[in-house]
């Protein structure tokens, strides 16, 4: 029997949508109403999802969905529809949960913004479409959403519209992520035309579903890395992740919700809601597309935490830290940990979020200055989000045992010492367990130990609306490891549609992996104390080796390689056209006017000179005429009937002559 | 002398003459009208001519039509000085070059 929220699953986008469209409807005014709408449609949301996790309890691998057609064109009907699934289910109360917490914190944040309401709008907004995201049953509505939440980022990112590099960045978003996009779209257009649907499941006719794959075949491999390329793009993966550490320019809520919980996710969600497409025809679960993900994904965690070691934003530090994170849950899906990675993509969502909103408060306690380098000893002066950041980094590190983040790296580096082809992606990744403990050990210490610096002078605790959430987040961080550990792995069989059980044997199996982990976040939070417990102006790194810290800080060059290379090409190309238009197709439209000019000058003199005398002689004629025979009728009728004699004799002369 | 169709005709192109003169040299409409019935009177004499020496003299055939024309010749006199009557009454005149208004 299927469930009411199976069938009105809709509800869940459709009430921040309605909320959202009522906050434009209020004006900028009204301030108080905005927020608590938020709030309240964001509660409704949560409530939904929660109604829609419960049915997913019922049975191992319990799935609902509910198709309709949108429209018809020819013999064709296009068809959407809804689903709800474990994956589906879990990433909805993520998303509710994290982005309540958001708005509350942006009640406290956005307190002194002039457009208080207009950012709630956009948040409900961005909510019901990354909503739409998650539920979608086709990939067509679920690229609308995709799009729709690429809107809601771009709107977001350039909030503080005033400021030219928000709004530099939140075009450079908008452009990177459409380059993705685009192999997106020819992905879908192909797969469309390969399998005849879109939908994923439709009792069996589905794209996802075996007989759509079989026939398929090998093109599944370019329609996977096709789906890829829009992955990449919002998820932020090398050689497209340059917009996600720009996107920072947006207010930091923004950045908790849209670019560390969940859009950027939205990519990794993608490949692992199209899975079946990607490991299609496995040879011991490795194929052509699933590599290129893993090697991708490993490029990007490794680069994206070896840059955040020079980062000296603390934005955008947790920036490269989402994505080298996303490298990693991207990792783990190639390697066929797919439960490992969309695990780690929600544990990843509650504790980056605290951190981000950590950051927030810091940044709000800081007068909004965001330079590391500017704060420190905070640790007194905003005790608790002293408290939730080093939970935060904690479980992002991935200190095991306590925190969530902990047992879910391990389940991906477990996923990756098993993949057939090679170790190096695993021991890459060891390598990026220790950078990331290091990079975070030398944010924390830089901001909230030490002696307190310029902007750390006046710093005061954020007021409890924003701290509160804090602690939620922290909390549901450390209490969402009860359902990951190796014991009762709950949330790893809930996703792979297993019965969990409870096993205490098995803590000892992975018993290896625990200390080696253990020993490699230890080593790399000891090394972050070692070298940074003294800092002065310099950083330590910055120090020791100055060429490859240079080279970090500016972000591999790679900006720079973009602007030489890819822009520089399009500017090329923009001017070229540009000529061309100006010089050649100006020209040529201007010469096919004179040629209608000269036309219509011959013409106009013909009508003047040839047809208007030709009608005026006419006339004057027929007045003429008119006048001589109007002349004859004197109104004398002898002088008729005189004329009708002498025409008459004239007859008869006529008829007897002839 | 014996009447001949010759004589007929001559005495009614005498009488067509005479009316179509008047009709076209007087200038009292009364008389214009007096030609119009003389010419009506020589149209029927021929008629009458005609029949008696044609092939088939007998009656009641060409007399036929005098006596009709004659008729129409009545009711038009009839016609025509109602028409005289009136115009004197509107123009206090019947001198017909002074009616010249039904001109172009």
């Amino acid at each position: 029997m299927t469930p009411w929220i199976a069938t009105y699953l809709w509800l869940l986008p459709a009430v921040p949508l309605a909320v959202s469209l009522m906050i434009l409807n209020l004006g900028p005014s009204r301030r108080a109403e905005a927020g608590t709408l938020a709030i309240l449609g964001q509660i409704a949301a949560l409530a939904l999802a929660v109604t829609a996790f419960l049915p997913t309890l019922q049975a191992p691998g319990w799935r609902a969905f509910q198709n309709f057609t949108w429209f018809t064109f020819g013999g064709n009907a296009l068809r959407i529809g809804w689903v709800l699934d474990p994956l589906g289910a879990a990433m909805l109360v993520m998303i509710t949960l994290v982005g309540l917490c958001i708005f509350i914190f942006s009640v406290g944040y956005m307190a002194d913004d002039r457009n208080f309401s207009r950012f709630f709008a956009y948040l409900s907004f961005f909510s019901a479409a990354m909503l739409g995201l998650v539920i979608a049953n086709s990939l067509l509505l679920l690229f609308v959403c995709w799009e729709l939440v690429g809107l809601a980022s771009y709107l977001l990112i350039g909030f503080w519209i005033h400021k030219p590099s928000a709004a530099a960045a939140a075009k450079k978003a908008f452009i990177t992520t459409r380059i993705g996009d685009l192999g997106l779209l020819v992905g879908i257009f192909w797969l469309y035309s390969g399998s005849g649907s879109l939908l994923f499941y439709d009792e069996g006719r589905g794209c996802l579903e075996s007989a759509a794959l079989l026939s398929l075949g090998t093109s599944a491999t370019f329609i996977a890395l096709l789906i890829f390329c829009g992955a990449a793009g919002k998820s932020g993966q090398f050689p497209l992740h340059v917009w996600l550490p720009d996107a920072m320019e947006g207010p930091t809520p923004v950045s908790a919700l849209i670019h560390a919980a969940t859009m950027v996710a939205a990519g990794v969600f993608l490949v692992a809601r199209v899975y079946p497409l990607f490991s299609l025809g496995a040879v011991n679960g490795v194929t052509p597309s699933l590599t290129v993900v893993v090697w991708i994904g490993v490029t990007t965690a490794l680069m994206a935490a070896l840059i955040a070691l020079a980062q000296a934003d603390i934005k955008r530090i947790l920036a490269y830290s989402t994505v080298s994170q996303l490298g990693l849950m991207m990792v783990s899906l190639g390697v066929g940990g797919v439960a490992a990675g969309v695990m780690h993509l929600l544990a990843h969502g509650f504790f980056k979020a605290l951190l981000f909103l950590g950051a927030g408060s810091v940044i709000h306690g800081c007068h909004h200055d965001q330079d590391i380098r500017n704060m420190g000893g905070l640790r007194r002066l905003m005790p608790v989000t002293f408290l939730t950041y080093a939970v935060g980094m904690m479980s992002l590190s991935g200190v095991p045992l306590l925190f969530s983040g902990g047992w879910t790296k391990e389940e991906i580096l477990h996923a990756t010492a098993a993949w057939p082809p090679s170790h190096v992606p695993h021991y890459l990744l060891l390598a990026g367990v220790v950078l990331t403990a290091l990079y975070m050990t030398r944010q924390i210490i830089y901001v909230f130990f030490g002696n307190r610096r310029a902007a750390s002078e006046h710093a005061r605790e954020s007021p409890a609306v924003m701290t509160l959430p804090l602690i939620v987040l922290a909390v549901c961080t450390i209490a969402l490891s009860v359902v990951l550990t190796p014991a009762w792995p709950w949330l790893h069989d809930y996703l792979i549609k297993e019965t969990p059980h409870l096993d205490i044997a098995r803590l000892r199996l992975v018993q290896p992996m625990l200390l080696l982990s253990l020993g490699l976040v230890t080593a790399g939070i000891g090394l972050g104390v070692l070298l940074y417990h003294k800092i002065g102006e310099i950083d330590p790194l910055a120090r020791a080796q100055p060429g490859l810290f240079r080279f970090l800080e500016n972000k591999m060059w790679l900006d720079e390689l973009y602007a030489r290379t890819v822009v520089a090409w399009s500017r090329i190309a923009a001017c070229l056209s540009d000529w061309m238009d100006r010089h050649f197709w100006d020209g040529l439209v201007r010469g096919l006017g004179h040629v209608g000019q000269l036309f219509g000058i011959f013409t106009a003199s013909f009508d003047e000179h040839g047809i208007n005398t030709g009608v005026d002689e006419a006339t004057t004629g027929t007045r003429g005429l008119g006048r001589i025979m109007s002349d004859l009728h004197s109104g004398q009728i002898q002088t008729y009937l005189g004329a009708i004699a002498i025409g008459m004799l004239a007859l008869l002369v006529l008829a007897w002559l002839i | 002398m014996t009447p001949t169709l010759q004589l007929f005709l001559v005495i009614s192109a005498a009488l067509f003459s005479i009316g179509l003169v008047a009709a076209l040299s007087r200038r009292h409409a009364i008389f214009i009208l007096i030609g119009i019935e003389l010419m009506l009177a020589a149209a029927t004499l021929n008629f009458v001519a005609f029949w008696r020496f044609g092939p088939q003299p007998q009656p009641p055939t060409g007399v036929m039509v005098a006596i009709f024309s004659i008729a129409i010749a009545a009711a038009e006199a009839a016609v025509g000085l109602a028409l005289v009557i009136a115009v004197y009454r509107h123009y206090r005149t019947t001198n017909v070059d002074q009616l010249d208004q039904l001109k172009g």
